[in-house]
């Protein structure tokens, strides 16, 4: 007798930071609904993620989110199997407004609760993307908060072999961008400046490089370099080229996560490379990573810029994969703002 | 009427189950734990417990402020992930009625105090006013009247206000171990500060809080529940104090109160 297959649905909850998200997903690759309230007008007033205005508009807009991800699938909330939460890392009090909502949910609902870790959901956004990619891969892993290496061994399998020794890739382009007055959010804004006018070589900035492991980043010796750099223009009375110290920035920023992402791929034998997190949005980290797989013969993967910004069908995803291998959260489940790749 | 009615607005975390007069149970939990590990398991230990079907609750009752604002943002998600499974309404109890509610018949005036830091207390004052009822001449109904509305204010200004009022008050509340010591050197009217057994939040005073505002018709949705911070953020009184400074002190109206 054949047996056929039963789908099984993800409702997913992410309020790590600014976003507010909630998303339905089948399978674990296939997004129903996928909603995101942003916040980020609101911070841009203050220049940066303020932690406690993020929270009080989680609480504000997470049940709408919820309710619009539901119904743009096409369901009800007795359709779903298990409720999947993002409970670290991020801002706690952010954070404890998802997951305090979702235990909830799911208590109320009489479903299965998935704690799910966020960068796990950022490498599973890779997952949404293409269909076929399968682990083993390495990712680079790149936002505000965070710069990882790590090895996908498989489904829920993780291994960080690089991380930030300092200041996150995204977070260097924040205070750069404030720098240069571009304000926030950083990224985009020196994507969007560079991609018109910028000289990536018309200033020497540092591509560090740190003692230990290989792979490992540090990006704040970068930071002060540039804002050296403007001291120093400033002092002479030289006027500053805002867009060649943009584009010189991004690219010594781009070198090194090129530089260790082929490297990780090369040294482990993997043929795969999947880019995730904010950061990989950004279209000269695309073009260059691209560039150097192509040479390596190295696949690369990437995912749309929606599913690079926090969202929640990254976290139904994971969350699926997950429920799968038999994970549940107890009602006790908390935020965990520090929470490392790979532990519980 | 069945309210499930949970306060995670102080240092204690509470959960109870009430139908109509009756409280089916209450369990309070006052300890090292974070409320976000506590209150789930709380509320599953009386499901259990009561052989509750969920899908018998009428409306979810929480207190929704002042409070803590990661506590108050923990039992709001709660009480709106609750709501929203079950397709029911939130009923908004402020957080000082549903303490000063448990001293109900009490002549004595009721101070409910909890630690607001930066010197300030989140407090109010209230007085239970007998009222004949029709069953017989001797009974009373006590009403619980606010004599000095719910607010976040330095301790001078509520003792001020409790001297002024001239009448014996009771204390109660997390605040009153921070102010247990400062606030005789001020006061002028006899004081008392409750027991153990009164001191902290009751997730059961909110739940009985909660009958009398269902019957008034004072429900909302889980869309529009949101906690009472009755105050702002530190980014944005540092933002407004700069535009003011800034700008001609023209609107004068104290803004920091949500």
């Amino acid at each position: 007798m054949q047996q056929v297959e039963k789908d099984t649905f993800i409702l997913a909850i992410e309020s790590s930071c600014d976003e507010t998200a909630a998303a339905v997903v089948r399978n674990g690759r296939e997004i129903l609904s996928n909603v995101i309230a942003s916040q980020i007008d609101l911070h841009t007033l203050y220049g940066g993620v303020v932690p406690e205005i993020a929270s009080r508009k989680h609480i504000e807009k997470i049940n709408q989110v919820i309710d619009q991800a539901v119904r743009q699938a096409g369901m009800t909330l007795q359709d779903v199997d298990a409720v999947a939460v993002t409970y670290g890392p991020g801002l706690v009090g952010a954070l404890l407004v998802g997951v305090s909502a979702a235990k909830a949910l799911a208590f109320a609902l009489g479903k299965p609760l998935v704690g799910v870790h966020h960068i796990e959901g950022h490498i599973c956004a890779n997952y949404l993307q293409y269909p076929d990619l399968e682990p083993p891969f390495m990712s680079l892993v790149v936002s505000g908060g965070h710069s990882h290496l790590v090895i996908v061994r498989d489904y829920g399998e993780y291994e960080v072999i690089g991380r930030t020794r300092d200041d996150a890739a995204g977070e260097a382009f924040d205070k750069v961008a404030r720098a240069i007055g571009l304000g926030y959010p950083g990224g985009p804004k020196i994507d969007q400046l560079v991609a018109r006018e910028g000289n990536p070589d018309a200033i020497p900035f540092p591509r560090a490089s740190v003692g230990g492991s290989v792979y490992d980043f540090s990006f704040s010796g970068l930071k002060s370099a540039v804002l050296n750099y403007l001291n120093e223009c400033k002092m002479k009375g030289v006027e500053v080229n805002r867009a060649d110290v943009a584009a010189s920035f991004q690219k010594a920023v781009t070198d090194v996560l090129v530089a260790h992402g082929v490297r990780g791929a090369k040294d482990y034998g993997f043929h795969k490379l999947a880019l995730a997190g904010g950061v990989a949005s950004n279209t000269a980290l695309r073009r260059a990573m691209k560039e150097a797989c192509e040479k390596e013969d190295i696949d690369f993967y990437y995912p749309a810029p929606i599913l690079c910004t926090d969202n929640a069908a990254m976290i139904g995803s994971a969350g699926y994969y997950e429920f799968q291998k038999g994970v549940r959260s107890g009602w006790d489940l908390n935020a965990v703002p520090n929470l490392k790749l790979g532990e519980r | 009427m069945k309210i499930l009615a949970i306060d995670s607005s102080g240092l204690a975390a509470t959960a109870a189950l009430l139908e109509d007069e009756d409280l089916i149970a209450e369990y309070t939990i006052h300890y090292k734990k974070t409320h976000s590990q506590t209150l789930l398991p709380m509320l599953d230990e009386i499901r259990a417990m009561t052989e509750l079907d969920l899908k018998t609750i009428d409306a979810i009752a929480v207190a929704c402020g002042p409070g803590s604002f990661t506590g108050l943002r923990i039992g709001s998600a709660t009480a709106k992930g609750l709501a929203q499974g079950l397709e029911k309404p939130i009923i908004e109890v402020p957080t000082l009625e549903g303490l000063a509610y448990q001293m109900y018949g009490c002549s004595a005036l009721v101070c409910p105090m909890m630690d607001a830091r930066r010197n300030q207390v989140y407090t109010g004052i209230y007085a239970f006013e007998p009222r004949e009822c029709a069953d017989s001449p001797l009974c009373r109904d006590y009403e619980m009247n606010c004599l000095m509305e719910g607010t976040c204010c330095l301790l001078p200004e509520v003792v001020g206000k409790l001297n002024e009022l001239g009448r014996p008050v009771v204390f109660l509340g997390d605040g009153v171990q921070v102010y247990q010591e400062a606030l005789p050197e001020t006061l002028t009217v006899p004081y008392s500060f409750a027991p153990a057994h009164r001191r902290l939040q009751s997730a059961a005073a909110v739940g009985a809080c909660a009958f009398r505002y269902a019957a008034q018709g004072k429900m909302v949705s889980f869309f529009e529940h949101k906690p009472q911070y009755f105050r702002l953020s530190q980014a944005e009184r540092e933002r407004l104090e700069s535009l003011k400074e800034t700008k001609e002190p023209s609107a004068g109206a104290d803004q920091e109160e949500t």
